[in-house]
C-alpha cells in the first residue's frame, strides 16, 4: 500500500515524466482495458507452463528415483544437474527457438529445463531424509525395495517435493514469458514485447502485475493441492 | 550347547561379537519360552543393543548361534519383529493402516489386513483411533499402536528395546499395567531390553543381568511372583528384596 501511495505521489507531482513512469491510475486503467487481451495471451503462456511443468515433474521423478536407487547414477548425474542450472535461460532460449521454431515447443523445452532442477533436487533431498530405522523396520517385516520405496520413501518426500514445486510454478511462468520475448505469435511475453516496442509503459506495468497475480495464484493452487494430498499434515497440528 | 532348543522358542548360544577388535559382548547364552517375558537388564553401553541386533539378525555374531523354534536364524533378519523407543509409525498413514502394514507386506489383502488389525484395537486400548494419524495421538497411545504392529508382524516372539523409556513417569506406569494386561491375553514371548530395574522386576518372568566390559550375562533372576501381580507389587517387601539383589549384582 505504502509503495503504491509513494508511487502515486511521485507521478502526481510530476517528479518523473509520465512516459517513463506511468501513474498507478493509468496502469489500473490499462489493466482493466486490456484484461480480455491479457487473458487471451495468458491462455497460451499457461498452456506452455502447464505442459512444461508436467513434463518437468515426470522427468524429475524418474531421474531422482533412479539416482536414489543407483548410487553410480547419482554420482554421474549430480554435477550435470548443477551445471544445467548455471546455463542462463536467456542465453539458451534463442538457441531453442532456432532449433524448434516459433511455436510452443521451444517454450515448453525451456520450462522443462528450468522446472526440472528444483523438483529433482527437492525429491533427492526428500529421499535422503527418510528415517533409516523406518526402512530397516520395514525390511525386517520382509518388505522388498519397491515396497519400501512406495510405502516409506515416496510419501516421506512429499513435503520436500511440494516445496520444490512451489518454486517451479513461478519459474514455469517466467520461463515461458522469457521464451516468448524472443519470438512467437501469442503469449504474455509476446504481448509484453509489443507494448514495449510501442512505448506503452502503462500496459507494460499492467502485464507485469498480471504475471505476478498468475504466479501467486499458481502457488496458492500448489498449497491447496498439498493440503489435499497430505491430509495428515493438517490433522497433525491438533491433538 | 547346554541349553536344549526343545520347549524354547528362542535360544542364543555362546554369542560373541566385537567391533574393531573390541570385544563388546562375550559368550552370551539366553533362552526364552513361549509367552515368557524375559528382561535384559544392564547399564548403558554394556552391549544390550548389540545383542538385540544379533537376535534380530541385523548383525552377524563372530561366534555363536541364534535359534528360533529350533531353526538357525543367525544373521537372518526379518524373522523376529522388534519395537524401539521410537515408535516409527508412518506419519502419513492412519493408525489402522500403520498396524495393518506388516500383514499387507506379508501378502494379505488390504481389506483383510485392516479387518484383522482393527479386531485387535479394543484389546490394545486403541478403540476410536483407527482413522487418526499418529501425530494426533499421545506418546503412550503411539507406543500401543507400535506394539500392536509388532505383534501383527511377529511369529510368536518380539524384541522390545526400551519401548517405554521416552515416556513420562505417569504414562510409563500406565503403560506397564496395560502391557502386562495385553501380554496375558496374546500369544507373544518377549525379550525386553531395559536399564530400569523397577520396570524389569515389574514386567518380567525372568531377568538376565548383563555387566562388564565386554558385556556378559552375570546373573539370572527368576521373579516368582505369579501374574497377574497386584497393583502395589512395586511397593512390597518382596519387590524391594528383588531390587536389592539386582542392585548388588549390577555393581
Amino acid at each position: 500500500m505504502l509503495i503504491v501511495a509513494v508511487w502515486a505521489a511521485v507521478c502526481g507531482f510530476d517528479v518523473v515524466p509520465s512516459y517513463m513512469l506511468p501513474s498507478p491510475q493509468s496502469v489500473a486503467k490499462a489493466f482493466i482495458e486490456d484484461f480480455p487481451l491479457l487473458l487471451e495471451h495468458s491462455a497460451t503462456t499457461l498452456a506452455e507452463a502447464g505442459i512444461g511443468l508436467g513434463i518437468g515433474i515426470i522427468l524429475a521423478f524418474v531421474t531422482a528415483s533412479l539416482m536414489d536407487r543407483f548410487r553410480l547414477l547419482y554420482t554421474a548425474l549430480y554435477p550435470l544437474l548443477i551445471i544445467s542450472q548455471t546455463i542462463p535461460t536467456v542465453a539458451i532460449a534463442p538457441i531453442l527457438i532456432m532449433w524448434m521454431g516459433y511455436d510452443m515447443a521451444p517454450k515448453i523445452a525451456l520450462i522443462v529445463i528450468t522446472t526440472f532442477f528444483p523438483i529433482t533436487v527437492s525429491l533427492l533431498d526428500g529421499y535422503a531424509s527418510v528415517d533409516k530405522d523406518a526402512v530397516s523396520l520395514l525390511r525386517s517385516m520382509g518388505a522388498k525395495n519397491s515396497r519400501i520405496f512406495f510405502t516409506v520413501k515416496l510419501p516421506s518426500s512429499l513435503s520436500q517435493f511440494f516445496a520444490g514445486l512451489k518454486i517451479s510454478v513461478s519459474y514455469a511462468v517466467v520461463g515461458g514469458v522469457i521464451a516468448e520475448w524472443l519470438g512467437g505469435f501469442e503469449g504474455l511475453g509476446v504481448y509484453m514485447t509489443r507494448v514495449r516496442k510501442a512505448y506503452q509503459f502503462d500496459k507494460m506495468f499492467a502485464v507485469i502485475i498480471f504475471i505476478i497475480i498468475i504466479s501467486l495464484l499458481l502457488m496458492v493452487a500448489v498449497s491447496l493441492i498439498r493440503k489435499a494430498v497430505m491430509p495428515w499434515e493438517r490433522k497433525g497440528d491438533k491433538k | 550347547m547346554s541349553i536344549s532348543t526343545e520347549n524354547n522358542i528362542l535360544v542364543a548360544e555362546n554369542v560373541s561379537k566385537s567391533f574393531d577388535n573390541n570385544l563388546i559382548i562375550d559368550n552370551i547364552n539366553i533362552h526364552l519360552k513361549n509367552r515368557e517375558i524375559v528382561s535384559l537388564l544392564g547399564q548403558s553401553g554394556v552391549g544390550k543393543s548389540t545383542l538385540f541386533n544379533i537376535l534380530s539378525g541385523i548383525y552377524l555374531p563372530d561366534s555363536g548361534k541364534v535359534y528360533l523354534k529350533g531353526e538357525d536364524i543367525t544373521g537372518k533378519p526379518g524373522k523376529i519383529s522388534y519395537m524401539l523407543q521410537k515408535d516409527l509409525l508412518l506419519p502419513y498413514k492412519t493408525v489402522l493402516d500403520n498396524t495393518a502394514l506388516p500383514l499387507i507386506i506379508k501378502g494379505m489383502k488390504k481389506k483383510d489386513a485392516r479387518a484383522k488389525a482393527s479386531a485387535l484395537f479394543a484389546q490394545f486400548g486403541l478403540e476410536g483411533c483407527e482413522k487418526k494419524y499418529p501425530a494426533q495421538l499421545s506418546g503412550g497411545m503411539r507406543q500401543r499402536a507400535a506394539l500392536l504392529r509388532t505383534y501383527l508382524s511377529s511369529d510368536g516372539i518380539a524384541l522390545l528395546d526400551e519401548p517405554f523409556s521416552a515416556l513420562d513417569t505417569l504414562t510409563k506406569s500406565a503403560m506397564h499395567k496395560w502391557y502386562l494386561d495385553i501380554m496375558a491375553k496374546i500369544d507373544l514371548a518377549t525379550v525386553f531390553i531395559t536399564h530400569d530395574i523397577d520396570e524389569a522386576i515389574l514386567l518380567s518372568d525372568r531377568i538376565y543381568i548383563m555387566t562388564g566390559k565386554p558385556g556378559e550375562i552375570t546373573a539370572e533372576i527368576v521373579i516368582n511372583r505369579k501374574k497377574p501381580r497386584p497393583d502395589n507389587f512395586n511397593l512390597s517387601e518382596e519387590f524391594l528384596e528383588y531390587k536389592r539383589t539386582i542392585v548388588e549384582k549390577l555393581l
